[in-house]
This record gives C-alpha cells, sequence and structure tokens, in this order.
C-alpha cells in the first residue's frame, strides 16, 4: 500500500463544551475520492478545517506524504498544495472574479514596475484566469471582471471551486461545493473532481446528495456525531445503508 | 451564503431539479425594461465608480459658490482653499485605509499633534537637526500606529475602543511633554517649516506642504489600487474570515494599515507645522470627525471593502469648499456645519442604496 497523501490520527477538536470532532481518522491517497458524509453537525467541515489550516486541532497527527505537519493558517496549507473550497466560500464579495481566483497569490508585472513598484499584473491575472476557468469546463462564469457580489450564489460556489482545482497541486478539499447548483451545473463540479482523480490529485468531497457521493466516490467517509462510523465504499453498500449508518439506524461493525 | 441543502433521503434521493423553465419573452422583456430604469442604472455606475458622486458634488458645489460670489473662482481663492486643506486631506488618507478595513481611527488628531510636538520640541529645545527631528518625529507617527495595531490585532479590540483610549492617551502625553506650549516659527529649524514655503504655479499660490499631501495621495492611492497589499486591504475590509480562509494574512495586513496611518499623520503634521506657521499642542482640535467626514463624504463605506482615496480627496475639498464659499457669502458658520451634517447623512444614504446593487 502506497503511503497516503494525507492522512490524520486521532483528531480531536472542541469548542468550548462542544465536541466538534472526537477522535477521528482519516486516509486519503493520490487519484483518490474520498466522499465525507454525515448529517448537520456531524463534524465534517471541522474535520477538513483542521486538515487544511483553518483550525488547529486540540490533540491528533496530521501527515502530508507521510511527513508529519502542523498548519498554522490556511496559508501554509495551501503553499503545501492543498486547496479547500470552503463551505462558506471565502470570496471577498467586493473583489472581481479574476481577483478572487488569485487572492493571496497575486502576480506581478515583470521587471521592475513588479519588483520594485510591486505593481500587480492584472490583465495578465485575468486572462490566466480566464483560461483555466475555460479548460476546467466551468461555464456559468464568463466575465473575470465581474465582482462577486454581483453573482449568483451558485456562480459565487463556481469560482471558489474553480480557485481550488486551478491551484490544487497534491490535495483539492471541496466542502458542499454543488450544494447550491442546478443539476447541469452540479455535473461539471463532478466531472471537475474526476479530472482531479485523473490528474492523480487526492480530492475530500463533502456532499448531502447520496446520489452524487454515489456517482464519483471511490470511498466514502460516515461521520457520526463527531466520531468517524466507519468507511465503506459505493460498491459495499447501497445509498439506503449509507444514510442508514449516517444516521445511527445502522452500526458497522467495528 | 445561500445553503440550498439537497436531499439527503437515501435511495434514489431525488438530485436537485434545475432552474424552473425561463418565463415567457413577456417576463424577460419585463425584467430587462426594469434592469434599465434610469435609477438602477445610475446605481450600477455609481456602483463601480464610487467617486462620481463625490466629484459631482464638489463641481455643483464650486459651480453654486462662484456664481453666488466671482471672488470664489479667482486662483488666490482657490490656491487659499487648497492650502486649507491640505491638513486634514493628508489625515483622511489615514483614516481612509483604516476605515476601507472597517476600522475606525478616533486618535488620528491625537497622533499628529504628538509627533508634531516631539519634531518641534526635540528640535527647537534639545538641539536636534532638522532631519533628525523630523525622523523622530515619523518615528512617533508610525510607533502610534503601531500600538492602536498591536492593540486591535492581537488583543483583539474593537477598532473603535482602542482608538478612542488611545486618543486620550496621546493627547495627555503631547499636553504632559509641551505643558500646553507651542514652539514657534522662529524656534524650529527650517526643514521643520519648509512645508510652508509658498510656490507659485502660474496665478496660483501651493505650498511645499500640499505637495506632500498629493505625494501621499499618489502613494496611498497606487498601493490600494496597484498592489497586492491594497487589494487585501479591501479584501479585509469586505469580509475578513472569508480572507483568512482564503490565505490573507489578516492581523498583518490590518497592522501594517494602523502602521502606514500612523505615518501619514506623522507627514500630516509636518504639513501642519507650515500651515499653521508654529507647532500647538492644542491644534486641529477637529480633525478627528473632520477625517472621517471627508472620508465619508468622498464614497468610502464605514462598513469596509469599499472607496478609494480619490473620493477622499474630493470629500475634503467639498468641505473646504463649504466652507469658504459659505463664510464668502456672508453667511453665518453655523450654516457650513449644518450643510456638512447634511452632506454625510446623504453619502451614507446613498452608499447603502449602491450597495444593494446586483448585477
Ligand atoms: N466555531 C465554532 N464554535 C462553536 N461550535 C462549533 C464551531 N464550529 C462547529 N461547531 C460545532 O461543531 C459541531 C460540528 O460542526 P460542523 O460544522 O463540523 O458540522 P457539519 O458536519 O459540517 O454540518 P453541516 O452539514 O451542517 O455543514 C457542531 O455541533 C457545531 O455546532
Ligand atoms: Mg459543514
Amino acid at each position: 500500500m502506497t503511503t497516503p497523501v494525507l492522512s490524520a490520527r486521532g483528531l480531536v477538536k472542541t469548542f468550548g463544551r462542544v465536541v466538534g470532532l472526537d477522535g477521528v481518522d482519516l486516509d486519503l491517497h493520490r487519484g483518490e475520492v474520498l466522499a465525507v458524509i454525515g448529517d448537520n453537525g456531524a463534524g465534517k467541515s471541522t474535520l477538513i478545517k483542521t486538515l487544511t489550516g483553518a483550525l488547529a486541532p486540540d490533540a491528533g497527527e496530521i501527515r502530508l506524504d507521510g511527513e508529519l505537519v502542523s498548519f498554522k493558517r490556511p496559508q501554509d496549507a495551501r503553499e503545501a498544495g492543498i486547496e479547500t473550497v470552503y463551505q462558506t466560500l471565502a470570496v471577498a464579495p467586493a473583489l472581481d472574479i479574476a481577483s478572487n481566483l488569485y487572492l493571496a497569490r497575486e502576480e506581478r508585472r515583470p521587471g521592475v514596475l513588479g519588483s520594485v513598484l510591486r505593481m500587480l499584473d492584472k490583465k495578465g491575472m485575468r486572462d490566466r484566469a480566464q483560461q483555466s476557468v475555460q479548460e476546467l469546463g466551468i461555464s456559468t462564469i464568463q466575465n473575470m471582471a465581474v465582482p462577486v457580489e454581483s453573482l449568483s450564489g451558485g456562480q459565487r460556489q463556481a469560482v471558489a471551486v474553480a480557485r481550488a482545482a486551478a491551484f490544487g497541486s497534491k490535495v483539492v478539499v471541496l466542502d458542499e461545493p454543488t450544494a447550491a447548483l442546478g443539476v447541469k451545473e452540479s455535473g461539471q463540479v463532478l466531472r471537475l473532481v474526476e479530472q482531479l482523480r485523473e490528474r492523480n490529485l487526492g480530492v475530500i468531497l463533502i456532499s448531502h446528495n447520496m446520489p452524487h457521493v454515489w456517482e464519483v466516490a471511490d470511498r466514502i467517509h460516515v461521520q457520526r456525531l463527531g466520531r468517524c462510523a466507519g468507511v465503506i465504499t459505493p460498491e459495499s453498500h447501497s445509498m439506503t445503508d449509507g444514510v442508514a449508518i449516517m444516521t445511527g439506524a445502522m452500526a458497522l461493525p467495528a | 451564503m445561500t445553503d440550498t441543502r439537497t436531499s439527503i433521503s437515501g435511495g434514489s434521493g431525488p438530485a436537485r431539479t434545475g432552474p424552473p423553465a425561463r418565463p415567457g419573452p413577456s417576463a424577460a422583456d419585463e425584467l430587462a425594461r426594469r434592469r434599465s430604469s434610469p435609477a438602477q442604472r445610475v446605481q450600477h455606475l455609481l456602483h463601480g465608480h464610487p467617486a462620481i458622486s463625490p466629484a459631482l458634488i464638489l463641481v455643483l458645489t464650486v459651480v453654486v459658490f462662484a456664481s453666488l460670489n466671482p471672488r470664489f473662482g479667482e486662483p488666490q481663492t482657490i490656491s487659499l482653499m487648497v492650502q486649507q486643506t491640505a491638513v486634514v486631506a493628508a489625515l483622511a488618507v489615514g483614516q481612509t485605509l483604516i476605515i476601507l478595513t472597517a476600522g475606525i481611527d478616533l486618535s488620528v488628531g491625537a497622533v499628529a499633534i504628538l509627533s508634531m510636538m516631539l519634531m518641534a520640541k526635540t528640535a527647537s529645545e534639545n538641539g536636534l537637526s532638522g532631519p533628525v527631528a523630523l525622523l523622530l518625529g515619523l518615528v512617533a507617527g508610525i510607533a502610534a500606529g503601531a500600538l492602536n495595531g498591536f492593540l486591535v490585532t492581537r488583543l483583539k479590540l474593537p477598532p473603535f475602543i482602542v482608538t478612542l483610549g488611545t486618543l486620550s492617551v496621546f493627547t495627555a502625553m503631547a499636553l504632559l511633554y509641551t505643558g500646553g506650549r507651542s514652539v514657534q516659527q522662529v524656534a524650529m529649524p527650517d526643514l521643520l517649516n519648509w512645508t510652508g514655503e509658498i510656490i507659485r504655479v502660474g496665478d496660483f499660490r501651493i505650498t511645499t506642504g500640499v505637495l506632500i499631501t498629493a505625494a501621499i495621495y499618489l502613494v496611498a492611492g497606487f498601493a490600494l489600487s496597484q498592489t497586492a497589499w491594497g487589494r487585501h486591504v479591501y479584501a479585509v475590509g469586505d469580509d475578513a474570515e472569508a480572507s483568512r480562509l482564503a490565505g490573507i494574512r489578516v492581523n498583518r495586513v490590518l497592522f501594517s494599515v494602523y502602521v502606514a496611518a500612523g505615518l501619514i499623520y506623522a507627514l500630516a503634521a509636518w504639513v501642519l507645522i507650515g500651515r499653521a506657521g508654529a507647532a500647538s499642542p492644542n491644534a486641529i482640535a477637529g480633525a478627528n470627525l473632520d477625517s472621517i467626514t471627508a472620508v465619508v463624504i468622498g464614497g468610502t463605506s464605514l462598513f469596509g471593502g469599499r472607496g478609494a482615496v480619490l473620493g477622499t480627496l474630493l470629500g475634503a475639498l467639498i468641505v473646504q469648499a463649504f466652507t469658504t464659499g459659505l463664510s464668502l457669502a456672508g453667511v453665518d458658520d453655523q450654516y457650513r456645519l449644518l450643510a456638512v451634517g447634511v452632506l454625510v447623512i446623504l453619502a451614507v444614504s446613498v452608499d447603502q442604496w449602491i450597495r444593494k446593487v446586483r448585477a
């Protein structure tokens, strides 16, 4: 068995008296889509936040390519090759699409303008943003100069997904990337997830949509009440089983 | 954020159905017609270019006052107005930076006075040379800004509270240090008085202080619109948590903004020495509210993330135009206050309105 690209052992995260994560293990391999399902409040978002530097776990360890890592902030995880679409999307509404795609990794003009005056390469970023959005097959966003606040919820989601897909080099984490999307747009995101898998990235996909999960996932991590209730596959279990495990109606043999 | 959850009912849980079939062309036409209503087009325009409304107000103000009193349009009057605006306009740049991050700075004037008195007194009493005294004053401004920034980012106190506190602290420090006494022009080295030197441009007379203010605007405008740092200032003011998740070092950006503001206040203090022809610990009493007024009339949103220094410059000029225009018209100064108050409320209302824009 190869070393997982991302793995976690015994992750614990509490918020005062509320237990968000209660000792969770997770393994993600390259070229794999790992879905995470669970009821509201099961700890899915908390799990991926601790994996991506948005929250510091109280206990437990995280390894990237087998190396122990400790991300102090989302920037650290990003620099290590982990891109995340958070449930809240993390876009700056007043900035345009291109600025959002390049947020916190802006590119500067070549030469003195960039090195001394630190001038942004606005046109270059806009062009490259346009190009990557096209390559990713995201048709919902067109004009890169439009401020994100004027977009629909689904389009904003597309911006966040495009950002993660365009820059992820090892792992891409998607927290409910299709929640606000229509059928066609959801389909585009699922194709994108498959593309990422083909590029040999590890993908974590959180979703409440069971048909989506069963369509693209290689393995499914079922999160329940802050713990992992088990890891299943679309072949080993039906959607009904998955929901039953999620809600506690069915228990997996330990 | 919209959170239209899809069904989690197991088995063949119905996938979310797509958007409803498009309504007939009549409804679409209706929508297009409504969308292009004049009011909405104005709303869009202002949304994209927030400096337009203060620019229009400034032009209108100038036209009205010039027609009321021809002296208003004379080079002499205009020169004086520009000179009189220089200090508040410079201070307002720092205030703009902080308001863009959804903060507010009540210690503007206090920081400026403290740095000014430090420059003036170390030069006049401790015999420091002009450049050293100036440098000391600038460092004091930076340190004051750093203290504000530290309290806001590390102790997570609201900027209003932090600067309300430092307003008193810095004011007290300046008064204790000087015993409330001013330093006269003659006692200060040339470099400190240099900002009062007159430069003739045709019929107009500006001061070197005005040039310093202009330089502050150029540098701040460039940094905000052309650099990654500027982008991050807007992003942090827009949504700090989203910025953090997107990988911006939010605290670092905030801290840098307070430090930059402190430096700008100290530079404004230098301009003030030239303008007032002395350094007095009781100068610019209204600096806090005047700077906030200029920022708000200039179209920068008090909620952060929206605005530009160009608007602030226009805002400062509008207030000055009212002051000069009404006094030339022989109107009681209280009417100026009244007019400025109305403008502030108007500006914030316009801001609220254009924030509701949707493409
Ligand atoms: N910042 C926080 N402060 C306090 N409690 C929190 C915080 N974040 C999460 N929690 C709590 O931790 C638990 C897990 O929350 P989490 O957001 O991870 O759930 P989730 O599985 O992502 O749910 P959803 O499907 O609604 O997105 C919940 O009980 C929640 O109330
Ligand atoms: Mg969640």
